[in-house]
């Protein structure tokens, strides 16, 4: 009888307990998706470490699956069990994610925090909003650098010395997609940015960008992981390569090795958060807390601290200070300086929603050619 | 013993049934036990296994996307014909935005232009753009609505896009199997694929020539190292065996970037040959981010795989059958290549088995130091997983690939024999 009567005691407890959840409580546990290494330790540290002292007794779970997050939230999803709050991408992937109904759209004004001015939060982003579910957190870039030592008297200031074998002889690494090197190749072949991707869009401007890669064929290494240039580059295995700006800042100003920046013609990418849709409600009281704190024009300029990647609003941009360890002025270091922007592009999302597949399909055929 | 026969003859058991009742029951009994006790394995295969992997495989004729977002569409699309040339009459049209208006109000809509996208390039945007605007139309005037969807978007002008709704629209599509093999499914029946976007059947070539390539020089390296550990004194066996074992306790990942460091142009071998005198400074190898480089790293990550099979088949040889050999006159070669070889032959086709079919699917070594001509289809499926979400394409290449394994190993049971294979 007794063992009965605890068993009716402990359910009704349980009930109790889930209901008390269902009323606006927030989870107490967080499970945040992110890149892994030093982008997730900037994360952990401007957001999520000052988050928690806020919070006690919230336990932040990280996965580091950002790189698969789309097929794993599908897989998630159609199993019917997501088991993320939070998840780091990509802008490209962020709008997949919205156009197959697996993120949330985020109403910016009510969710996201002001700036301290009061301008709202879809001006103070501007027009880094690019989707209606997708949370932009930092702006970063896909650019070049160059050992110093190998580049004789002359360093290069163009992207254009990619395609110069004969002034800078050496390999150099690009990565192993179209995105970013079909552009790069018709600018180097004396097409106006503008025109770019009309031309990109025919079979004809698709066969000249390969045409112009095919002059540098041999003379590259593929890349498909964001630390392989920098390993490249340290072991002076090539003389260029392009990769994300805040790894080459690693290899620069933490590593000290003989490498420089050329920030022409760099590419502007999106990284942010987005929060799957259909989450429990307690999940999303905790999420739509967390977000609009980590989100706010403080801490994304604290971000910049940790890892040198430009803060998504207008209004962080001033409170950009020295990094954390190294004490160096980060400013200079963000590929958003004007300094540093002379020539830039910003990933194209809809044209390469559009292209990527038939792009690609090209892009692999002429690489195993 | 007249009390165990039944009147009618038949056996009786001590308890006064039928022998045969009896002899079926302990035996169903048995059966019962058998089963219940294999059941938890069983289980767990059935849902961690086969029931993923059959939901896999039939994502590759699966398509039901089309008819279940347009039902109103493919059903009028149903008496037009690409071939004459003409776009569709009014009521296709006027079938599409009623679909589309449903579709844009469940989110459907963008999900279908990514599946178009794949056989149609430009499909993503315009049924994204064409959602946004769709509500505006005006559907109560009677104004054709023909002319205002071709005023959104003009690719809803071209028979092309109609074209590719109606190919698309069946149920179950033979599409991802075509597209797999370098061809598309188009109004006309199947079509290869224009040469500048044929890869795939290059990739399944090169898989397999080149997990045969790895699984050789796993046989060549790998069989003096067994027969070494078979034949030392124990102790000097067990430590060769724990060098065997060494690297595959170490990580993968692990392994393969320092075979980066170890063969790439600046690293340590062309170092060494360049400070012997043997190479120029201009002329170090290129031994990675090539075949080369897969070949080399494959084969010492999947070299254990060979040497345990091998090594456990030649333990069980007698070494008297040699000296036997020898005492009647064979030289050391007759010796070896007449009595020895042929009884460890089901060794190396144990450990052939196993690196050949580790090796056709492996992805993050050749991901690595492959390079673009040292990737495997895996590689490629992987990209269709992940990144372009074609995942009907990636289980059509999973299916061929299996079928590929299959039959090889079907081709091989048949040339040397399945029994003829031991792992010790």
């Amino acid at each position: 009888m007794n063992l009965t009567k605890m068993m009716l005691t402990t359910t009704a407890l349980t009930v109790a307990a889930a209901n008390a959840f269902a009323d606006g409580h927030m989870a107490d546990t967080m499970t945040a998706v992110s890149w892994g290494g030093a982008y997730q330790t900037s994360q952990q540290r401007a957001y999520t470490e000052p988050y928690m002292e806020m919070n006690e007794g919230l336990d932040v779970v990280w996965d580091e699956s950002s790189a698969e997050a789309v097929a794993k939230l599908r897989a998630m999803d159609e199993a019917g069990n997501v088991t993320w709050d939070i998840v780091d991408v990509v802008a490209a992937d962020a709008m997949r994610l919205c156009d197959e109904g697996l993120a949330m759209e985020i109403d910016f004004d009510t969710v996201l925090a002001a700036a301290p001015d009061g301008t709202s939060a879809t001006e103070d982003f501007g027009e880094l909003i690019v989707s209606d579910c997708f949370i932009p957190q930092i702006v970063y870039s896909t650019t070049f650098g160059y050992r110093t030592d190998l580049v004789g008297d002359t360093p290069p200031t163009s992207v254009c010395a990619v395609f110069d074998t004969e002034a800078y002889p050496g390999k150099r690494s690009l990565e192993k997609r179209p995105i970013a090197n079909m552009e790069w190749a018709l600018i180097c072949d004396g097409v106006g940015i503008d025109e770019v991707y009309d031309l990109l869009a025919t079979t004809e401007g698709q066969d000249r960008a390969l045409a112009k890669l095919d002059t540098i064929k041999d003379d590259v290494i593929w890349w498909s992981a964001g630390a392989d240039t920098p390993q490249y580059l340290a072991d002076g295995e090539v003389i260029m390569g392009s990769t994300y700006n805040g790894r080459l800042f690693s290899v620069i100003e933490e590593q000290k090795q003989p490498v420089a920046m050329l920030w022409d013609w760099q590419m502007f990418d999106l990284d942010g958060w987005i929060i799957p849709a259909n989450l429990p409600e307690d999940r999303l009281a905790r999420v739509m807390d967390f977000v609009k704190f980590a989100t706010d024009t403080q801490r994304l300029a604290d971000q910049a601290k940790y890892i040198s990647y430009g803060p998504a609003r207008a209004s962080s941009a001033p409170l950009v200070g020295q990094h954390a360890d190294l004490g160096i002025e980060m400013a200079p270091h963000m590929p958003t300086d004007p300094e540093n922007s002379k020539n830039t592009f910003l990933f194209n999302y809809e044209f390469w929603a559009d292209y990527r597949d038939d792009i690609d399909a090209k892009f692999q055929a002429w690489l195993a050619q | 013993m007249s009390d165990a026969t039944a009147p009618d003859g038949s056996v009786l058991a001590a308890d006064g049934t039928p022998l045969k009742r009896s002899l079926a029951r302990s035996l169903r009994l048995q059966k019962t036990r058998a089963l219940l006790l294999v059941a938890p394995l069983l289980i767990f295969v059935l849902v961690s296994f086969i029931i993923p992997i059959g939901a896999m495989l039939f994502r590759s004729v699966e398509n039901s996307q089309v008819a279940d977002t347009l039902p109103l569409t493919v059903a009028a699309l149903q008496d037009w014909s690409p071939e004459a040339g003409t776009l569709p009459e009014e009521p296709v049209y006027a079938a599409f935005v009623t679909d589309m208006i449903a579709a844009v109000e469940a989110k459907e809509h963008t999900k279908l232009g990514t599946r178009l996208n794949y056989e149609q390039t430009g499909m993503s945007s315009l049924f994204r753009k064409s959602g946004r605007r769709i509500k505006r139309l005006d559907t109560e005037s009677g104004a054709p609505l023909k002319d205002q969807l071709i005023a959104v978007d003009k690719k809803w002008g071209d028979v092309e896009t109609w074209a590719t709704i109606k190919t698309h629209s069946v149920r179950y599509t033979n599409g991802y199997f075509l597209n797999a093999i370098d061809m598309q499914r188009t109004p006309e029946g199947a079509a290869v694929q224009p040469e500048d976007k044929r890869i795939l059947l290059k990739l399944f070539g090169r898989t397999l020539w080149m997990s045969l390539a790895i699984t050789c020089s796993c046989i060549l390296l790998g069989y003096p190292i067994a027969w070494l550990l078979a034949n030392l004194p124990a102790r000097k066996a067990n430590l060769l065996l724990i060098l065997v074992l060494l690297p595959f306790w170490t990580s993968l990942l692990v392994r393969t970037s320092a075979w980066k460091v170890l063969l790439q142009q600046q690293g340590v071998i062309n170092d060494i040959l360049v400070w012997l005198g043997m190479l120029s400074d201009d002329g170090r190898l290129i031994m990675i981010n090539n075949q080369t480089g897969t070949i080399i790293a494959m084969t010492h990550i999947l070299l254990p795989f060979m040497i345990l099979p091998m090594y456990s088949v030649m333990q069980t040889i007698a070494p008297s059958y040699l000296r036997a050999a020898k005492s009647m006159g064979a030289t050391n070669w007759t010796a070896f290549w007449r009595v020895y070889f042929p009884q460890s032959v089901p060794g190396i086709g144990a450990g052939s088995i196993l690196v050949f079919i580790l090796a056709i699917g492996y992805y993050i070594t050749p991901e690595i130091v492959g390079g673009t001509k040292g990737v495997f289809i895996s590689n490629r499926i992987a990209y269709h997983i992940s990144s372009s979400l074609n995942w009907g394409l990636a289980a059509a290449l999973g299916a061929i690939l299996l079928a590929v394994v299959l039959i090889l190993y079907w081709a091989y049971d048949k040339i040397v024999g399945i029994d003829n294979v031991k792992l010790g």
